[in-house]
């Protein structure tokens, strides 16, 4: 798969190269600003964008706002966005824009490769990754409260489909067996009176659109 | 006797050659001349005013162009004379600069406002009126006193001219030798009159061309408050500063070494065992240090602050909490960046005391804006007993952390209030002046 990187800092975009290579990844452009990302996501039509959030000139959220360009422009270009910090406005940004092929982790988290490269891939493929951090963010949001009606490994599982973890993403996390992650999915769902979806992707869009609200 | 009468000479001829010494007398007769001369053109204006008043009321006589000049002056007398009254203090407050080394501040001019109602907001103040008063008393006391010290110094030319007069005029001896002795005695005590009166002439200046008291503090007021303020921005400048010089430097380091570290950990699976052993033992540690950075940092002045303001930045500190917190924001409009950061600091420190000290399995913080104020409540389900001073109980940390907040807020004129009954619960209440 064909990869664009865009991070203003020189060390970090090498060490990203050498990682997606390694991963079995092309990276076919390497650039320092949104304006060069721009360009090169014109110009190369990459499958993914790895994007930092401060990068020049004002090093606020160009790299978001840069995402959000993709977005409407690129639509079959998925966008996964890296930061030093997460915040939960910034992601809802994200999601407003497009709620498909879209990532929005810690730049923390490329220290565990496998888990990275993982969820880079399922961005790569259409699907969401949203960091742990987001998704708690979120939740300190909510006010009424049918969320103090799950059990607190219904609200772990809450959260890993918020990630955007499949079934067996969430298997793998919990070392629980597939049936159990079904029955408390299926929990989840009846207890916060969500519809049941068949697709990963929507159910995460379920889950988002429940904790934004 | 003749060293003494020597040692007398020559101080007196210093006495007399000091400049010093001869500066009150100077001063005073300078006033005398200015305070006449003042006297005479504010009266003159008065007069000029009154007069063109007058003659509007009894109807003017003559030409449409002798009633336009009469409304003119009426019109322009109050500014006239307030200019007057004003220039002539300035003046009368460089004659104590100049000749007596007495520094006098210039009373506060009040905001500028509508040029229109500038003059009779003038003449409301009270320092109007005072300069007045002194410009007054100059033409009376100043030129008494001025006339008063003139007469010391120059009573022996007086006394000579009315000897001369009455030369061969043997019956009037006496008389001649009294006025002679007048006029001696008068010489000597010319300089501590001419002290006296020009000591009473400044105690006058000092009350009425300078500041009242009252408007000595407002203006030290105004500027410590200025000050502060200015120590409340550089220390959110040098949070932000500190934040952004991590941000690009140290954090970018670690991620760089904890994703070397990932990989050698993610490649080297086949190595000896104690060499993975360290290596993972290295990964965590990076990964770790990373995450406490991260925490810190965020605690000092996110980006996402100014970028977005307090709503969106407390999210972040309200999950990274130990413990459950709910979070509720109602700020329509924003307030100004200083407060914003001062907010954003009283929850951050609270959080933290709570998950410290409290005890608790919930915590709450609420931000509301009304009007100009801005409350935030940090409540606990804790063991309660925290108090602003170092009374508390162990439990509470001895409310060192509260007393820092009280002072956060004092300094953008904030207030914070505990309320923690022994068993709980508590809530810290802050509110804030929301300054835009």
């Amino acid at each position: 798969m064909r990869v664009v990187i865009a991070e203003d800092s020189v060390l970090l975009q090498a060490g990203l190269t050498k990682l997606l290579t390694d991963g079995g990844f092309e990276v076919v452009a390497a650039v320092t600003d949104a304006e060069a990302l721009l360009r090169a996501v014109a110009e190369h039509r990459p499958d993914v964008a790895v994007v930092d959030v401060r990068m020049p000139p004002t090093h606020t959220d160009e790299g978001i706002r840069a995402a959000l360009v993709i977005g409407r422009q690129y639509p079959e270009v998925a966008v996964l966005v890296l930061s030093q910090y997460v915040e939960e406005r910034y992601a809802t940004d994200l999601l407003s824009e497009r709620t498909s092929a879209v990532g929005y982790l810690l730049k923390d988290r490329v220290a565990h490769v496998a888990d990275f490269l993982d969820a880079l891939r399922r961005v790569a493929a259409g699907g969401t990754a949203l960091d742990p951090e987001v998704v708690a963010q979120l939740l300190v949001r909510r006010r009424t409260d049918p969320l103090d009606r799950l059990t607190p490994r219904e609200l772990q599982v809450l959260k890993l489909m918020a990630e955007g973890r499949s079934n067996n993403g969430i298997t793998e996390a919990l070392r629980v067996s597939p049936s159990a992650v079904e029955k408390y999915v299926s929990n989840i769902f009846t207890k916060l009176d969500l519809a049941p979806t068949d697709t990963d992707h929507r159910r995460v869009l379920a889950v988002l659109k429940f904790l934004g609200g | 006797m003749v060293a003494g009468l020597g040692g007398g000479y020559r101080e007196r001829m210093t006495w007399l050659n000091k400049a010093r010494d001869w500066r009150p007398t100077l001063h005073v007769l300078a006033g005398m001349a200015a305070g006449a001369g003042v006297g005479a053109v504010l009266a003159g204006l008065v007069v000029i005013w009154l007069a063109a008043i007058w003659s509007l009321i009894d109807g003017p006589v003559g030409g449409w162009e002798l009633a336009v000049l009469y409304s003119a002056v009426a019109l322009a007398g109050p500014a006239l004379l307030l200019w007057a009254v004003r220039g002539f203090g300035t003046l009368q407050r460089a004659r104590f600069r100049a000749l007596l080394g007495v520094e006098i501040p210039a009373p506060p001019r009040g905001a500028a406002g509508n040029w229109a109602l500038r003059p009779v907001r003038a003449w409301r103040a009270p320092a109007t009126w005072r300069q007045l008063g002194y410009h007054l008393l100059a033409l009376v006391g100043g030129t008494a006193g001025g006339a008063l010290v003139a007469a010391c110094w120059s009573a022996p030319v007086l006394a000579v001219a009315y000897l001369a007069g009455r030369l061969g005029d043997g019956r009037r001896l006496g008389l001649g030798l009294g006025a002679a002795v007048l006029a001696a005695a008068m010489l000597l005590v010319a300089p501590r009159v001419a002290r006296v009166v020009a000591r009473a002439d400044e105690a006058a200046g000092r009350a009425l061309l300078g500041p009242s008291r009252g408007e000595e503090l407002a203006v030290r007021v105004e500027s410590l408050a200025r000050s502060r303020a200015e120590i409340v921005a550089a220390t959110d400048a040098e949070r932000r500063r500190i934040e952004r010089d991590l941000h690009d430097g140290t954090q970018r380091r670690l991620v760089s070494l904890a994703l070397h570290l990932g990989m050698a950990r993610a490649s080297l699976t086949d190595a000896p065992e104690p060499i993975r052993q360290v290596i993972e033992q290295a990964h965590d540690e990076a990964t770790e240090a990373l995450a406490e950075l991260r925490q810190l940092v965020r605690g000092l002045h996110p980006a996402v602050l100014d970028d977005r303001g307090l709503d969106a930045a407390l999210s972040g500190i309200a999950a990274n909490a130990p413990l459950p917190v709910r979070l509720r924001v109602d700020v329509p409009t924003r307030c100004a960046p200083g407060v914003e950061a001062v907010a954003y600091f009283v929850v951050s420190e609270a959080l933290t005391n709570v998950a410290k000290h409290a005890g608790a399995s919930h915590a709450e913080v609420t931000v509301e804006r009304t009007g100009d104020r801005l409350r935030i409540v940090v409540s606990d389900d804790g063991r309660g007993g925290a108090t602003l001073d170092g009374g508390g109980t162990a439990a509470n940390g001895g409310g060192t952390g509260l007393r820092g907040l009280a002072q956060r807020a004092a300094a953008v004129d904030g207030t914070l209030a505990v309320d923690s009954p022994p068993g709980g619960p508590t809530a810290i209440t802050v509110e804030l002046p929301c300054g835009s």
